[in-house]
């Protein structure tokens, strides 16, 4: 006997429809819910950090670039000047020494969890990858801190530093993100690369590291977004600078998460010079057009990401 | 250059689980050999033990010989990466490399070792590899194209082409037609004819038809039960198998009165 007891097929009943209907709607609208946060966050950001890119030195409304091209040497109280290019640098180099650490020694982790991983050895890297994402990343800062304190001498602050306090909170986050990649490398291409008499180190080389690729650049760009971002460590670690500094291994610098902590900190500037244009909210001005820089080296990141993921992704379709 | 195998009572393990009891047969060079037998009897597991790829698998050990033209592929010295390359296999699942194209694809034994052949050189494979996979005429105008962008039987003979571009002796087919439609399972019957001038076939099938049609010699295995290992019940040349079985199981397994 069929479920449908009637002798006919019957019309799609009012019930059903209007069960679809509400699902239908419920959907879009926790997916609309979703959304706000985000635009509202993308829009505060921009419509405030634009603010110290459209004013210039005199306090004119003049769009200019001044803030992507000076460093915060040797600027004073609320005067229209300053910028965070010492803190683009000083993000750029920590975050890519901290990748340079991190990629291989997580994708390795990964590679062995995935290929070669057998019993306890196995276990246990799986549990200590897992606390390790955990780990607040204050005291990934303060590790760094202590290390180098041992290490380099005590109170030896340097991107490298915070480097390697990135690393601690970024390698986690590689593992886990690039095991899931190589697990989703089929069983079968592995047996069709044994099967033609490739050895397994060839194998997880070509095969599965090439299929997965795609994946893999997206795993390194959500790990390196999960650190860019990251101030507490920094401002352990790395400590604040004014000045331009390229040298990782030598003295403080400046991040722009901890620039847009130091700027903030100022609060309003005093003007009492009539001489020079002075603005007292130069100080608010400059930490969110911080924030703006780095929410766009996140996006450019992403980008890029993306453009690997096309160039390797696997050929489909005729 | 086609060779032979001989197997001496070779038992198969899943760590301490034995799949396959007692095996000792003969394949004879130039021939295509089938075997046959309900699900889980442990065919493909014995397959996979005649190029090692048994071992891929964690916990899975042999015990017994298998002997290639007389050298033991299970001597200690016997490095499996070796005896993989005298031994190709195709797949139930066609498989080709979703990264590479077509021809890339046929030089993927090549490649994955990086063994370096000139333009030359490699075209010919190419060529010679496809056409003796029947796929040649199909294909030519569009070498670059995704491996992937080819039907199923076309992928299959795609990862037959595959197999024979490094020149194995033996060649083991696990169900490789089960995934395809009868057109390219005729194509590719069809092709285990041409290719058994040059090598020793193996294949595992579940069809019976296929068996008789495209085989020299059949082997049937069978299973006790669940949890028992399965074993080589009888083998013989395929027309003796179809009309006068020895065992009384066969005969059930072949005219259907099997379970």
């Amino acid at each position: 006997m069929a479920i449908d007891s009637g002798t006919t097929l019957s019309q799609l009943s009012a019930r059903r429809r209007l069960t679809n209907v509400v699902a239908s709607v419920l959907v879009y609208a926790a997916f609309a819910v979703a959304l706000i946060p985000l635009v509202w966050l993308a829009w505060t950001v921009v419509s405030r950090g634009i603010d110290r890119f459209m004013v210039d030195q005199t306090g004119a409304t003049n769009f200019n670039l001044d803030f992507l091209q000076q460093s915060m040497r040797g600027v004073m109280g609320g005067a229209i000047a300053g910028g965070a290019l010492h803190a683009v640098w000083g993000t750029l180099l920590i975050t890519l020494t901290a990748a340079l650490i991190s990629v291989p020694i997580g994708l390795l982790t990964a590679v062995y969890l995935v290929e070669y991983g057998r019993g306890r050895l196995k276990r246990a890297v799986t549990f200590f990858v897992d606390v390790m994402t955990g780990i607040p990343s204050i005291v990934a800062g303060l590790f760094a801190y202590a290390l180098a304190a041992v290490v380099l001498g005590p109170g030896t602050k340097t991107g490298f530093v915070g480097a390697i306090a990135l690393s601690v909170l970024m390698i986690p986050v590689v593992v886990r993100a690039s095991e899931e990649m190589l697990r989703l490398v089929p069983n079968e291409l592995r047996e069709a690369s044994y099967a033609l008499g490739v050895p397994k180190w060839l194998t997880v080389i070509k095969v599965v590291l090439r299929t997965a690729i795609a994946g893999l650049a997206t795993a390194v760009t959500l790990a390196i977004a999960r650190v860019i971002g990251e101030t507490a460590p920094l401002l352990i670690a790395v400590g604040v600078a004014d000045s331009m500094n390229f040298n990782i291994f030598d003295g403080r610098m400046m991040t722009l998460p901890v620039y847009i902590v130091a700027e903030w900190r100022k609060g309003e500037a005093v003007c009492n010079d009539a001489a020079i244009a002075c603005l007292p909210q130069i100080t608010e001005y400059r930490a969110w057009a911080a924030a703006l820089t780095l929410i766009l080296i996140v996006m450019a990141l992403n980008l890029v990401a993306r453009l690997i993921s096309r160039l390797f992704a696997p050929k489909a379709g005729r | 250059m086609s060779k032979r195998i001989d197997v001496n009572n070779l038992n198969v393990y899943y760590g301490d689980f034995l799949a396959v009891e007692d095996v000792s047969l003969s394949i004879e060079p130039n021939s295509v050999t089938a075997f046959i037998g309900p699900s889980g009897c442990g065919k493909s597991t014995f397959l996979r033990t005649l190029n090692r790829m048994h071992e891929v698998i964690p916990g899975a050990r042999v015990e017994g010989e298998v002997l290639m033209d007389g050298v033991n592929l299970y001597s200690p010295g016997i490095d499996p990466v070796a005896v993989r390359r005298h031994v190709g296999m195709v797949f139930q699942r066609p498989n080709p490399f979703p990264t590479m194209s077509i021809a890339e694809n046929v030089l993927a034994g090549y490649r994955l070792n990086s063994k370096r052949t000139s333009k030359a050189e490699a075209e010919e494979i190419v060529e010679t590899s496809l056409r003796a996979a029947n796929l040649w005429n199909e294909v030519k105008d569009r070498l670059d194209r995704p491996g992937s962008s080819l039907s199923g039987g076309q992928q299959q003979r795609l990862c037959i082409a595959r197999a024979i571009a490094i020149k194995p002796d033996i060649l083991l087919m696990d169900e490789p037609c089960s995934a395809l439609d009868p057109i390219s399972t005729l194509a590719i019957e069809d092709l285990m004819h041409e290719l058994k001038e040059n090598y020793t076939i193996v294949i595992v099938t579940h069809n019976m038809q296929q068996a008789a049609r495209v085989a020299d010699r059949t082997a049937f295995f069978n299973i006790a039960g669940t949890g028992q290992p399965g074993k080589l019940i009888e083998m013989n040349d395929t027309r003796v198998m179809f009309s006068a079985p020895h065992e009384k199981a066969t005969e059930d397994y072949i005219s259907g009165r099997f379970g």
